[in-house]
């Protein structure tokens, strides 16, 4: 007996909607496994892991936080998979952005007014633009790989604000600590129903509502998955595949720019020697959680905020250490790309005796 | 002075140099296996328990070894078997490394490591100047330019490599020629899991002979980009390797020779070098392309 | 052999029967709300490493552990691990506030604003943030004055150093430690005039390959004493192997270098934890700033090794002057630019000190602006 994979006609929905609670489902029992061994109720951890954080009101609005940097990272993530642009230096594009947004509060501390918290926005989304191009463009340039391009970035962004923070942009009544000076009402992101959540949220639905609608219904999302599937036929239908480098590093770029901007006007209201704690990166697993379908996102940021906040609730009240949730994480990530193989192939056990040369058994 | 800086540059370079190589394999079968980071640390903490619980260094070094291999064979199930993505598998597998050695090398905290032993070659090693840089270092370091050698010959001079290649180059030709491509491609992950065991090892038991979380700190990703930077060629990762260590290394003597430059635009150089380089490399067209293995990244399903 | 198969399956058993009852009561328990505490006091911790550095962090745990060994039953405490400065500081401060934490130890400078944030939603919960300088009515603050075991290893470098030169790994120059440059070199200016301290910035706390290159350097450019203000063992594993000599950083790291090291500078926060722990529980706690350092035994010189009795002597003499209340920057000192920053015996105030952004003369760097 060998057991192989056929592929299916066409994509199966079913599966499409079981997969992940399969794979969620995986990754609990993979959890339980690993709270006793570790000398913990598995029960326990799994309640306080997965099912808590719902049940209060601070901990659902933490989560709500925590998801939306992932969610906005994620979405212009995706725009670059889709179209075969691998982008992983989503976090240096996040830093990149936050810096140019807060150039403004930080040089010109006394411009405040209705315009400023809009320019700061705005400047925070051509700040990623512009770091993202860099890759963009030595890929269209040179043909350069962009995988490596873009995170050897990552370093390089994180070491100018850390530049910034320590030296030119540091508090003058800071006591030389590393921190900018604190932003003005003016420069900081409001928060929104009844204080339930920062304006970035709403923001961040809205764009991920908005990008959902032009990949599935317009042109550009046509051309974005064409290039994507088969960039042979795009480039036969007239579609340039190296503008649509350029558009979706942009895209992914600007909008990683626009998280880290309402992070740090929102979340920090001031610049430090490191402002995130790895949201380009997790975005990552979150876009493709999502299956690079921005509703899909949504939901995928929603879930891995709550596997931090689950995993600080099971820390504190249990003692497990920290790394538990990153090998829950992991596990998940493992789990749902592996179940996500069912959507397009179906598993057939097959005896031996078949001469089937090339097979994928393993 | 110039030997000392030399022998730092070595330390520096080896565990670069022996990951990026077996990246470098798994490249060429036409697989990108972002995990390097994940395996190498827990090369590193595997490595550490089994030298720290049995008292053998070399034991250790097989340990991570067959840990990174155990990592790559996760790896390999999902890409080959399951057709996963590889970008999103790899990144996956950084993850779950780091976490996974956190939790195993808790117990670990804090004890001293066990030293690998420095190879004397005897006579060779007193020549001045190259007798230390060449003939005193541990097994490890000549260990990894055996690695390359042996890869670099089994690559360009023999069938095994050519078959390599060309799973790499044109899945479909060689599946149609009847060759096994996962099966190709799944000894290349292992070898590039077994690659990045070791150079983990390097780091527990060579480098800094201690365990401790994240210690790899980003190393898995400078040996993915010097895969690149070498345009996949073998000999070429070597120059790659050395000249990261170098720069790293010389950024520090800078310092201590007091040339004004901010720190962090020093820290930043050999990210910048790297990049510069990727440039100059990858605009030389017919270099790229004769080298790139064409169907890197792709998954293959065999028809059936 | 199947016995002992057998027993282990018994023992199995046994062990899932007590899991499952342990389940049952804590799920009754969670679902009966978790409001019942066994303990009078909570105490929980943040932090911004892993418990495991064996540094900054390993010795914050080391502290909470010394909390629950000795109040036992009456105190019950809780940690946060690798908590990232920002916004996720303020979430993992809330949910302890939340959670029925008396007394919040909060153990990162970039804890600071988070701290003070959290702590005006929640009056009735006492925080303590180490290492930064924003208080309030139920915030206090915490440090400890580590540059004066700078000065002790300072003046044993001098002694010790044949080549007049030490190296110093910096992690990032923030005055804490620019102060401890300048402390170190004062200690050694008062054994030797004319000696030198090279300094190399590797920007990061804890990076042991890093580090490990970074005392290679120094060693290679001629220092033979090696320092550090970054939390791991890797430099002083290269002093060991390369035959120079070194200092333990926050714990006793002898272990690690066992001809090398001199003595190490302990960061020992195991008796203020215990003092304001206790204070909670007597219901007479109260917001303000400590900073305490060798008197105190907030910081602790490890045993002095690999040194000759005169040198030891001399270490110990200068440990108890600064008990006694001598500060190390006392004056004469002269800054690098040869301006005057302290009169002779005039003794810095605590804000210069906490505050420091220059060097002292025959420092061979340049400050990062």
């Amino acid at each position: 007996m060998r057991i192989e994979l056929v592929k299916r006609k066409e994509h199966s929905r079913t599966m499409a909607l079981l997969s992940p609670l399969i794979a969620v489902a995986l990754t609990a029992l993979s959890a339980a496994i690993l709270f006793s061994i570790t000398g913990h109720n598995p029960l326990i951890g799994l309640y306080k892991f997965f099912i808590e954080p719902l049940t209060q009101q601070w901990s659902l609005e933490a989560t709500i936080d925590k998801a939306t940097p992932l969610i906005l990272i994620g979405c212009g993530l995706a725009v670059c998979y889709l179209s075969n642009n691998w982008n992983i230096g989503a976090e240096g594009q996040f830093v990149v952005g936050a810096l140019f947004g807060s150039a403004l509060p930080i040089l010109f501390p006394s411009f405040e007014n209705v315009i400023t918290l809009p320019l700061m926005l705005l400047f925070g989304a051509i700040g990623g633009a512009l770091w993202a191009l860099i890759p963009a463009l030595l890929k269209t340039r040179f043909n350069t790989n962009e995988i490596l391009t873009s995170l050897m970035l990552v370093y390089v962004a994180g070491l100018l604000l850390d530049y910034l923070v320590r030296g030119p942009w540091r508090d003058p009544d800071g006591y030389n600590f590393p921190e900018s000076r604190i932003f003005s009402d003016a420069a900081t992101l409001p928060e929104v129903f009844g204080g339930a959540m920062s304006l970035s949220a709403p923001i961040t639905i809205i764009i991920a509502i908005v990008l959902a609608i032009v990949l599935a219904k317009t042109l550009k999302g046509f051309e974005i998955r064409v290039m994507g599937e088969s960039p042979r036929a795009g480039s036969f239908a007239g579609f340039s595949a190296k503008r649509l480098t350029l558009f979706s590093f942009a895209i992914a770029g600007a909008l990683a720019g626009l998280a880290g901007t309402m992070e740090v006007s929102g979340a920090l209201n001031q610049l430090l020697p490191s402002i995130s704690p790895g949201y380009g990166f997790t975005a990552i697993i979150v876009a493709f959680l999502g299956r690079l379908n921005p509703i899909g996102i949504i939901i995928a940021g929603f879930v891995l905020a709550l596997s931090y906040i689950g995993g600080e609730g099971v820390q504190s009240a249990m003692g497990v250490s920290n790394e538990i949730a990153s090998v829950i994480q992991g596990l998940l990530l493992f789990f749902v790309l592996a179940c996500d193989t069912l959507i397009l192939y179906r598993i057939r056990m097959v005896s031996r005796r078949v001469p089937t040369g090339e097979t994928s058994h393993v | 002075m110039f030997e000392a800086v030399l022998l730092t540059v070595i330390t520096a370079a080896t565990p670069l140099l022996i990951a990026a190589v077996g990246e470098l394999v798994v490249e060429r079968s036409g697989v990108l296996n972002l995990g390097v980071e994940g395996m190498m640390i827990m090369g590193a903490v595997i490595g550490f328990a089994v030298a720290n619980q049995t008292g053998s260094g070399s034991l250790g070094v097989v340990a991570a070894v067959v840990a990174g291999m155990a990592m790559s064979a996760l790896f390999a199930f999902l890409v080959l078997f399951l057709v996963a993505n590889q970008v999103a598998t790899g990144l996956a597998l950084t993850i779950l490394g780091i976490g996974l050695s956190g939790m195993i090398g808790e117990a670990f905290i804090g004890v001293p490591g066990l030293d690998l032993p420095q190879l004397y070659i005897p006579v060779l090693s007193e020549i001045p100047f190259i007798g230390p840089v060449f003939f005193q270092q541990d097994a490890l370091v000549y260990l990894s330019f055996a690695l390359v050698a042996v890869v670099a010959y089994c690559l360009f001079r023999t069938r095994l490599g050519l078959v390599l290649r060309a799973v790499g180059d044109n899945h479909g030709s060689a599946h149609a020629l009847g060759y096994s491509v996962l099966k190709v491609r799944f000894m290349a992950i292992l070898f590039g899991g077994a690659c990045a065991g070791l150079a983990g090892a390097y780091l527990s038991l060579a480098y800094t002979p201690q365990w401790v979380e994240n210690m790899t700190a980003g190393r898995g990703w400078i040996a993915l980009a010097l895969v690149v930077f070498s345009s996949w060629l073998p000999l070429r990762v070597v120059v790659g390797a050395y000249l990261f260590g170098a720069v790293s290394v010389l950024n520090l003597h800078a310092q201590a020779l007091e040339f004004d430059i901010p720190s962090q635009l020093l820290s930043s150089l050999p990210y910048l070098a790297t990049i510069g380089v990727l440039v100059l490399i990858s605009a030389n067209r017919r270099l790229t392309l004769v080298n790139t293995p064409a169907c890197l990244g792709k998954p293959f399903v065999p028809d059936r | 052999m199947k016995r002992s198969q057998k027993e282990i399956k018994e023992k199995g058993n046994e062990h899932m029967k007590s899991l499952l009852k342990a389940t049952v009561a804590a799920v009754a328990f969670a679902a009966a709300g978790s409001a019942a505490n066994a303990a009078d006091v909570k105490a929980c911790f943040v932090y911004v490493g892993p418990v495991g550095d064996f540094g900054w962090t390993y010795q914050h745990d080391q502290g909470r552990l010394a909390v629950e060994e000795k109040f036992g039953d009456k105190v019950e405490t809780a940690y946060l691990e690798s908590v990232p400065e920002g916004p996720d500081a303020e979430r993992a401060i809330e949910r302890f506030a939340r959670e029925g934490c008396n007394v919040i130890f909060t153990t990162s400078f970039g804890y600071m604003n988070p701290t003070i944030k959290v702590a005006k939603k929640f009056p009735d919960v006492k925080f303590e943030h180490a290492t930064g300088y924003k208080t309030a009515d139920n915030v206090a603050t915490y440090n400890s004055k580590f540059h004066e075991g700078r000065y002790i290893i300072g003046q044993i470098a001098a002694k010790q150093s044949k080549t007049g030169t030490a190296g110093y790994i910096a992690s990032f120059p923030i005055p804490e430690v620019v102060a401890g440059i300048n402390a170190f070199l004062l200690g050694a200016q008062s054994v030797n005039p004319d000696f030198k301290v090279k300094v190399v910035w590797v920007n990061t706390w804890f990076d042991p390959g890093k580090e490990a290159d970074a005392a290679k350097a120094l060693i290679d450019q001629g220092a033979d004493i090696i320092t550090q203000h970054t939390d791991s063992t890797a430099p002083l594993q290269v002093a060991q192997e390369r035959g120079a000599h070194g200092f333990g950083q926050a714990s006793d790291m002898i272990n690690f270098a066992k001809d090398a090291q001199y003595t190490a500078i302990i960061d020992d926060w195991a008796p203020y934890y215990i003092e304001r722990v206790q204070e909670v529980l007597d219901d007479k706690w109260h917001a303000g700033s400590a900073w305490d350092g060798l008197a105190e035994g907030h910081v602790v010189m490890a045993p002095y090794t690999n040194l000759p009795p005169d040198v030891v002597e001399m270490a110990k003499a200068t440990e108890a002057k600064i008990k006694g209340g001598w500060e190390p920057f006392t004056g004469p000192i002269t800054k690098q630019d040869g301006s005057v920053a302290a009169e002779d015996g005039v003794t810095l105030d605590d804000g210069a000190i906490l505050g420091m952004n220059w060097y002292v003369q025959g420092v061979d760097d340049k400050l990062p602006e």
